[in-house]
């Protein structure tokens, strides 16, 4: 694939959450996406990064650009990857309102709605890894 | 007379009148955010602002964190008897705090500064007048 | 025996012209050299192109191995084809005129190849076999690369489609209609939410009215579309009336358990108009009992 080398970031301050802010909108923009389309992955992408340092003791999320020739058309995928306690009732997690005893919900249900594709992994003990996409090409 | 606070790389607090003006104008980290947050508080204690009014015009994002923020500030200006105000939020930011959940059912919002403004004298005014609290 | 490859991509050499030529007048018997669509100066020229882009690419393989279009070797020659191909699309080719394009390449190529070869017809076979067994993966690229880029047209146009059939009116100053009109799909249904909040900060509203009338089945899903739609006004600093409220609509949202503080809802466009505009009124009202803004410096309230 001549799509261009994924791009890391690490997550373990709260200014890095900014950082991937930014990183996430550079690359919605070099694809060309709409500024409601970027407003939403950037938006998405602020949670989950958010979640990795809150709830997952720090991380880091993985980024690739696919370009107009890739299978689906242009979009952008990341990845969220922590390797806290994990989550043990996912279903329960998605759900709005879901607490950890913060008092702060962990935005998972709406980073699903923000994105065109939403996948979780996460296990007690395993870490947590998010994966979403966002694509331009609907299907 | 207006007042800025000059703090290095802050965001500026204006004093316009009898209410405070904070125009957001870039990404906010989380420090700054609550940063932000404790300032204002102090300020419209110190200078007993009866509004407060910030534009979030040109924020292209807005997350839970920062709509938290603005639902706080809110809920403090008004222990701290200060009518409050949001003004200029982007469509696509409506939507997706919409999508995300977030309402701000406590936030008081405005199109722009001017018709935000108009809003605050309404309701300071109208608390005067015996309407309000 | 002299190598397969070498044959044919040095019979194309050879002949070049006569191929190029007898691949034109094929396009033509066909039916698909449409002068109508596309000059055939501009048709030549891409017949030109590809057949050069083929003989080096042939040059450059093993035919008698499996075909590889992935491979580098056809990289340029696919470039072609794909230009070629979203030309022609743009200009309003069928697709099956598009295969025919590359596929009534074959008849010249045998005949070349059975005026070369004829005196060893097992090598003819083979040779014949290995170019039509190209031109069809060429062939069914073109029509991969056909099938991409009609998509995107046409995912445009229904866009343009949307944006068009999703009309905001301007009912007075500061106050926006949105007659809603047929089924709200959510895909349609985002894109008038996204219409409505951007004239609302073109026109600088107060007020928005989103009718419903003309939308037959109001179910769980498009009554929590007009709800975030109304949440997104309000955050934005409007202020959001539902108009065209039938009973079963009101059951549906207290069945969903919503709360609407701030959502005004009306039995009609008129009746929403009307309210509009009193409060309005009522807005000016207060601004001139309670004096211009900013009065004197000091204002003291007693």
């Amino acid at each position: 694939m001549a799509d261009e080398p994924g791009l890391r970031i690490e997550i373990r301050r709260p200014q890095d959450i900014a950082s991937v802010r930014r990183a996430v909108g550079k690359a919605m923009d070099s694809v060309g996406a709409s500024t409601l389309r970027r407003t939403r992955i950037v938006t998405a992408a602020s949670e989950l990064a958010r979640n990795v340092l809150v709830h997952g003791g720090g991380g880091r999320v993985e980024m690739q650009v696919a370009g107009r020739e890739a299978p689906r058309g242009s979009g952008v995928i990341l990845t969220f990857i922590d390797e806290g306690k994990g989550i043990a009732d996912i279903e329960l997690a998605l759900r709005d309102g879901f607490t950890t005893g913060t008092g702060l919900g962990m935005g998972l249900g709406g980073a699903k709605r923000l994105s065109d594709e939403f996948k979780i992994t996460s296990a007690p003990g395993q870490g947590t890894t998010v994966r979403i996409a966002s694509w331009l090409r609907r299907p | 007379m207006d007042e800025f606070d000059p703090g290095a790389g802050e965001v500026q607090i204006f004093e316009v009148q009898d209410c405070l003006l904070v125009a957001i104008q870039e990404d906010l980290d989380d420090r700054a955010v609550l940063d932000l947050q404790d300032r204002l508080t102090e300020r419209i204690s110190k200078t007993h602002a009866r509004g407060v009014l910030i534009d979030i015009s040109a924020l292209d994002v807005v997350d839970t964190f920062i709509g938290r923020m603005l639902g706080s500030i809110a809920r403090m200006a008004a222990i701290l008897d200060a009518a409050s105000v949001l003004v200029g939020m982007r469509p696509a930011v409506a939507i997706t705090l919409v999508e995300l959940g977030m309402h701000l059912d406590e936030v008081r919002t405005a199109l722009n500064v001017d018709r935000g403004l108009r809003l605050i004298r309404e309701q300071i005014d109208g608390r005067a007048a015996g309407n309000g609290r | 025996m002299p190598n397969s490859s070498k044959n044919l991509d040095a019979l194309l050499r050879r002949r070049f012209d006569s191929i190029l030529n007898a691949w034109i007048a094929a396009q033509s018997s066909e039916g698909v050299l449409r002068r109508d669509l596309m000059r055939e100066s501009e048709i030549r020229q891409q017949s030109r192109a590809i057949l050069d882009a083929l003989a080096t690419s042939v040059s450059r393989v093993d035919i008698n191995e499996r075909i590889d279009l992935d491979a580098d070797e056809w990289a340029d020659l696919k470039q072609l084809l794909k230009e070629a191909t979203d030309r022609r699309v743009e200009r309003g080719f069928t697709p099956s005129e598009m295969a025919t394009f590359i596929l009534s390449l074959k008849q010249p190529f045998f005949e070349g190849l059975t005026n070369e070869l004829a005196d060893s017809p097992s090598d003819l076979l083979k040779q014949a076999w290995s170019i039509s067994r190209i031109l069809d993966q060429l062939g069914l690229y073109t029509n991969e690369v056909y099938i991409a880029e009609r998509e995107e047209i046409i995912q445009r146009q229904q866009t343009e489609m949307m944006e068009l059939s999703t009309p905001v009116v301007q009912l007075w100053d500061k106050i926006l209609a949105l007659p809603l009109i047929g089924t709200l799909d959510s895909v349609r249904a985002q894109m008038v939410m996204e219409n409505l909040l951007q004239a609302i900060v073109e026109r600088g509203a107060e007020f928005a009215i989103v009718d419903i009338t003309g939308v037959p089945t109001v179910d769980t899903l498009v009554a929590q579309h007009l709800l975030k739609t109304a949440a997104a006004v309000r955050l934005m600093g409007a202020h959001c009336i539902i108009s065209g409220i039938r009973p079963q609509i009101a059951q549906t949202i207290v069945h969903l358990g919503v709360e609407l503080p701030q959502v005004v809802t009306k039995s009609d466009i008129q009746s929403a108009l009307a309210h509009a505009l009193r409060q309005m009124q009522a807005q000016t009202y207060a601004q001139t009992q309670h004096g211009p803004l900013f009065a004197e410096l000091g204002h003291h309230r007693g």
